[in-house]
């Protein structure tokens, strides 16, 4: 079953400006529930400005988006903030958790403007901590952490609202083999749970790894290949 | 809603103590601003206050006699020709005036009571006086009269401190003890009382005086609280003036502080963005943290200033808010707070701050969450 759905996609940067760049050009997509997707591509393939748009966290410059068949391009910013919240769980490509909080509160900031008493966010944050074998870490400054513990600090924050999607931007670029293999695994899971995971990457441990259905190839802002299992 | 509100204050205090020394730092100094405004307001408002008591007790009208413009003795014929006046219940002589002492450079208030409650060759002292002058009851203490002859009176009773804000430089001495050390012939005094039956007949009373002794000039108890209120509100204007200089600078560095988002400030609004926060969320995020530092501050400030003024009297800024007199009476003044001079500060102090928070936050808030991506 379709999950989200890109309708002639265009995003056009700076519009108007001589600085204008245009990273999308008209993609249309279909990501079923449930999978897992990578967005496959170089540096500048438009990769990141599509996982942007399907997350509700950048309009589309032209062309609609539908989530769960519920157009979403002309939903004010605070609704789009809600679904962003409820709906997707993001991974940045520098974790982008934020200095000097603690484990714990890191994972918690999603659930935030939830209005959910205390006690039950960070009950669900000692939690998934816990799954990832951090609960010993859980009143640890995130610099104090080591880059495999602050990625699956990362992937708890991003399943805190317990999410349907999972999106993850780069999130092996900074990570050696051995990690990079670790973070698959873990997505692998989510998706075992049921969850959709979308990831844009250019590493092979990503697009290669077994359990990727869908490999979608980009450059230049558009879609040019599209491959099954690897 | 309230969960909410309470999630994002717990967020922005635990983001907050991230910063301790910078925060600290502006928490001090915010602090100290606010307690020194606070103390001038609050001892201004409570001498104010004070002097009005005082007022309370004071005569309804004093008749003074001018000469080419300038202060003078009042013969006592002058009284019998008030007392005839309709509406006039009684008429007193006073003897009063100053007396510089040049071996403490201390100015005193001498006054001779009407009542002979004071026999001669005795004197009654302020506090402030037998303080500066290390003397007590039996002591003699010398004056210079105006013959050029010292003449020693024995301090036979100290005045009680409750009264110290207006008796501190205050000395009393016999009547005759007084025309003899100015040189003051016995048919003129310092000025005259009067007690009025009905108040609304001031205004006329007044007219019929001047109608009637053309070089007197009637003071009414309103025109004296006027002057002290005008004196407090100028003096306590010397002291914001003074003030203004490290208001403004904490200003500046307030400014600085609260309107200036540093690049690791945006970039995480830009995290909570994509994280799914709403810009009211982090709006709201930036106006508690305006809050937490304003109002701390604040209240620590007045607090401060309510110590400072009513349990150290005011040490710092005495010498400015007090009488012309050097002798500065120790005492405390009654606590009082009006309601009124807390909100103006409050809305001095706390309100700018927390816009000053909020506008550029406002402006980071509105950013595209994906710029974190892109970043």
């Amino acid at each position: 079953m379709t999950m989200i759905e890109l309708r002639d996609i265009k995003k056009v940067f700076n519009a108007g400006r001589p600085n204008e760049f245009t990273a999308l050009y008209g993609v249309s997509l279909d990501i079923d529930g449930g999978g897992l997707t990578v967005l496959k591509g170089p540096s500048g393939s438009g990769k990141t400005t599509l996982l942007s748009i399907l997350g509700c966290m950048a309009r589309p410059t032209a062309g609609r988006v539908l989530f769960q068949d519920q157009e979403l391009t002309s939903l004010p910013e605070r609704f789009l903030a809600a679904i962003r919240r409820q709906a997707f769980g993001f991974i940045f490509q520098q974790f982008n958790l934020i200095k000097g909080l603690t484990a714990l509160e890191n994972v918690m900031i999603p659930a935030y403007p939830n209005g959910e008493k205390r006690f039950r966010i960070e009950g669900r944050a000692s939690n998934l901590l816990d799954a990832f074998s951090l609960k010993h870490k859980a009143l640890s400054n995130i610099e104090w952490l080591s880059g495999g513990e602050a990625q699956r600090v990362a992937i708890a924050r991003a399943l805190i609202n317990d999410p349907a999607v999972i999106i993850a931007d780069e999130p092996t670029a900074h990570l050696d083999s051995r990690l990079s293999r670790e973070f698959m695994e873990a997505m692998l899971r989510l998706k075992g749970q049921g969850r959709t995971v979308l990831i844009a990457s250019h590493d092979p441990i990503v697009y290669e790894a077994a359990g990727v259905e869908r490999v979608i190839e980009m450059r230049d802002g558009m879609v040019i290949n599209e491959a099954g299992a690897a | 809603m309230i969960d909410k509100q309470r999630n994002i204050i717990d967020f922005t205090l635990a983001a907050l103590l991230r910063r301790k020394g910078k925060n600290a730092a502006l928490l001090v100094s915010y602090t100290l601003v606010v307690a020194l405004l606070a103390s001038v307001m609050l001892l201004t408002q409570a001498l104010r206050r004070e002097a009005g008591l005082v007022l309370q007790d004071s005569p309804e009208m004093v008749v003074q006699k001018l000469v080419a413009g300038r202060y003078d003795l009042i013969p006592l014929e002058y009284r019998d020709k008030i007392a005839a006046i309709m509406g006039v219940s009684s008429v007193v002589g006073r003897l009063w005036g100053y007396y510089y002492d040049a071996g403490v450079g201390a100015n005193y208030t001498i006054m001779a009571p009407t009542d002979s409650s004071i026999a001669q060759g005795a004197i009654t002292i302020g506090e402030g006086i037998a303080r500066t002058r290390k003397i007590g009851v039996g002591d003699l203490f010398p004056l210079l009269g105006a013959d050029g002859q010292t003449k020693l009176y024995q301090v036979s009773r100290l005045l009680s401190s409750e009264s110290s804000l207006v008796s501190a430089d205050l000395l009393l001495m016999a009547e005759d003890d007084f025309r003899a050390l100015f040189n003051i012939p016995s048919h003129l005094v310092t000025d005259l009382v009067l007690s009025v039956g009905n108040p609304s007949e001031l205004a006329t009373i007044v007219r019929k005086i001047t109608e009637a002794l053309p070089d007197t000039r009637p003071v009414i108890r309103e025109d004296v609280a006027r002057t002290y209120d005008a004196l407090f509100s100028w003096r306590s204007g010397i002291l914001l003036v003074i003030l203004f200089s490290v208001v403004l600078s904490f200003l500046i560095f307030a400014w600085d502080k609260a309107s200036g988002l540093s690049a690791e400030e945006r970039h995480e609004i830009g995290i909570l963005k994509a994280l799914g926060w709403d810009t009211s969320d982090v709006l709201f995020m930036k106006f508690w943290e305006g809050m937490a530092i304003s109002f701390s501050s604040f209240m620590t400030g007045v607090l401060l200033a309510y110590i400072h003024v009513f349990f150290t009297s005011s040490a710092l800024f005495q010498p400015v808010l007090k009488g012309w007199s050097v002798l500065y009476p120790d005492f405390r003044l009654v606590p009082f707070i009006s309601p009124y001079q807390i909100v103006t500060l409050f809305f001095l102090t706390v309100v700018p701050y927390t816009v000053a928070t909020i506008i550029p936050a406002w402006r980071a808030a509105t950013i595209d969450p994906d710029a974190v991506m892109r970043a």
